[in-house]
């Protein structure tokens, strides 16, 4: 699946909660099943600097797909980064960079992703586009 | 323990417009009260009324408006001084905020008081303003800041003070109520213990003014500072109070307009006191502002807002008790109405995006004390605090809420 549609996915998985309750439940599931980063990678090297919680991603390049895995300490949190993973794990660099995170917004989560939310989201986003965009540079020599 | 009436209670809300409103389609509940207070009309009012009629520069003009706004400021410093029972208006600087007031004095007091291989002496939950400052002082100077302890209840090992004491330190600078963990200090009894090695004591009361009745003559501190916005006051505003033989000693910290009595290209001679403290074009709207919020509090009784807000505190003690796996971080004896906890298996921003959803507003993090969340193990809390506003009916929101964060959380 294209992003778009992966995307697309997402919103309709969102759009049959009535309300925030069962949004917030279902985040909590998919903060629990985020695939998880190697234990060997939860280093400060891999810490997203964000003001409480602390995430970590790392990324992998195969067959010129990126593949990203991710942890934190907050499941609300890891739940988001779940969505973004789910987003941008395993599409092409090019597909990672030209992508916007629009759809966070249309799933009613805005806030998370503000740049005045101290939780690292928005930092997690641009970490995730500089992994693309040194595979893509990587790519191209 | 009295309080206020329900129909007191009432009123009181009534006069706060921040308060009528709801988030997420709720209620909202704010109890973030100790990062800053909501505002009362009045406070809203004096500041509309000065910008719309009064505005002009103080201190300087010989015309009409000048002349009655410089009235206005300076009856606002004779107020603040009867309300933390200054001996002299002299004796109280405008500043910014508690921060600023913190900053003026380590930089008057640098090379003043506090020298090459002194030392400062703090607690261990002092407020990043209260700490930072002196920390950076002491760097400058090869000085020592030493760290008076806290045990697990959140309370400072006096005996552990006393200690330190006798290496003389400089300075000691102590906060009067912990933002982070509630606990009220013993200060009185710490000024003594300072005095008694001659060693002056600056106390932190950006949390205690708003909540309980401070005398500064009584408790005999050399220092006390604080901010207007933690107090319904308006942000930009705060206090410096010294006693005025040290103020009258000390060397000004910013230099320029205001400040000074004779200037030639070469040389200046500077303003007296409080001028010479006062640096520039002063923030006389938020002046004004906190001189309605001192009005304000002085006809709702401190001594019955420290009551309103202990009963709150104790109920949700009560109610909280019973979420699965909560650990409150802070048990002194003696507190304010600020509750820290944590849920065992969650992490505090967690509870706090929940709450928050159910029109709960809480802090969560590290409430600018990272020491204190280092001594206790955590990476942050959950914190709630009470003002005046504040009813049994919020508390009990607010605990529900927090059962119902920690229930879909586990
Ligand atoms: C104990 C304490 N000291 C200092 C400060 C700093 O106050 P301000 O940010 O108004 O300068 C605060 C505010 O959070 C505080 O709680």
């Amino acid at each position: 699946m294209t992003i778009k549609e992966i995307q697309e996915q997402i919103v309709s998985e969102f759009s049959m909660f009535e309300d925030w309750m069962d949004k917030y439940n279902y985040l909590i599931e998919m903060g629990k099943e985020v695939p998880r980063i190697d234990e060997r990678f939860k280093t400060n090297n891999h810490l997203i600097s964000g003001c409480q919680s602390r995430v970590w991603l790392h990324a992998e390049n195969r067959d010129g797909k990126v593949y990203f895995t991710a942890d934190s300490d907050a499941v609300i949190t890891k739940g988001i980064v779940n969505l973004l993973i789910r987003v941008f794990s395993g599409q092409s660099p090019e597909a990672i960079l030209e992508a916007d995170t629009d759809f966070i917004e249309q799933i009613g989560l805005k806030e998370h992703l503000s740049p005045t939310r101290s939780n690292g989201l928005v930092s997690m986003v641009k970490q995730m586009k500089l992994y693309a965009q040194v595979y893509k540079l990587k790519q191209d020599n | 323990m009295n309080g206020f009436t329900a129909s007191e209670l009432n009123e009181l809300r009534n006069q706060f417009p921040a308060l009528h409103q709801r988030v997420f389609g709720k209620p909202l509940v704010y109890l973030d009260n100790a990062a800053t207070t909501q505002k009362p009309q009045l406070v809203i009012d004096r500041i509309t009324k000065y910008y719309s009629y009064e505005n002009c520069n103080i201190h300087r003009g010989v015309h009409y408006l000048s002349q009655e706004a410089t009235a206005a400021f300076e009856d606002v410093r004779t107020k603040v001084a009867g309300f933390i029972h200054a001996a002299k208006s002299e004796e109280i600087i405008f500043t910014k905020g508690t921060t600023e007031s913190i900053n003026l004095l380590a930089g008057s007091l640098d090379g003043f008081l506090i020298g090459i291989g002194d030392s400062v002496l703090v607690t261990g939950m002092e407020h990043h303003s209260n700490l930072v400052p002196w920390q950076q002082l002491c760097k400058r100077n090869q000085a020592k800041l030493l760290v008076a302890e806290l045990d697990d209840r959140g309370e400072v090992f006096l005996e552990q003070f006393g200690k330190l004491l006798e290496q003389k330190p400089k300075l000691v600078a102590i906060t009067h109520i912990s933002n982070a963990l509630g606990t009220i200090n013993p200060v009185k009894e710490m000024i003594a213990m300072a005095h008694a090695n001659d060693i002056p004591v600056l106390i932190d009361g950006a949390q205690s003014v708003a909540h309980m009745h401070v005398d500064v003559q009584d408790l005999d501190c050399d220092f006390f500072v604080f901010s207007g916005h933690k107090m319904y006051g308006p942000m930009g505003v705060g206090v410096l109070y010294g006693k005025e033989k040290w103020l009258d000693k000390m060397p000004p910290w910013q230099f320029g307009g205001e400040m000074v009595d004779q200037v030639s290209l070469q040389e200046t001679t500077f303003n007296q006191l409080p001028f010479k403290f006062e640096a520039g074009t002063p923030n006389v709207a938020g002046v004004l502002g906190l001189g309605a919020a001192i009005e304000f509090l002085n006809q709702t009784s401190l001594e019955k807002i420290g009551q309103h807000e202990h009963q709150l505190l104790d109920l949700a003690m009560e109610k909280l008790r019973s979420v699965q796996g909560i650990r409150f971080i802070g048990n002194a004896k003696n507190r304010a109405g600020v509750i820290s906890f944590v849920v065992d298996g969650t992490h505090p921003t967690d509870i706090g995006t929940l709450v928050d959803k159910m029109g709960v507003a809480v802090r969560t993090g590290h409430h600018c004390a990272q020491p204190v969340m280092t001594r206790f193990d955590v990476p942050g809390t959950v914190r709630a605090s009470f003002a005046l506003y504040n009813t049994a009916e919020e508390v009990e929101v607010f605990a529900a809420a927090v059962q119902k964060a920690a229930g879909m959380l586990h």
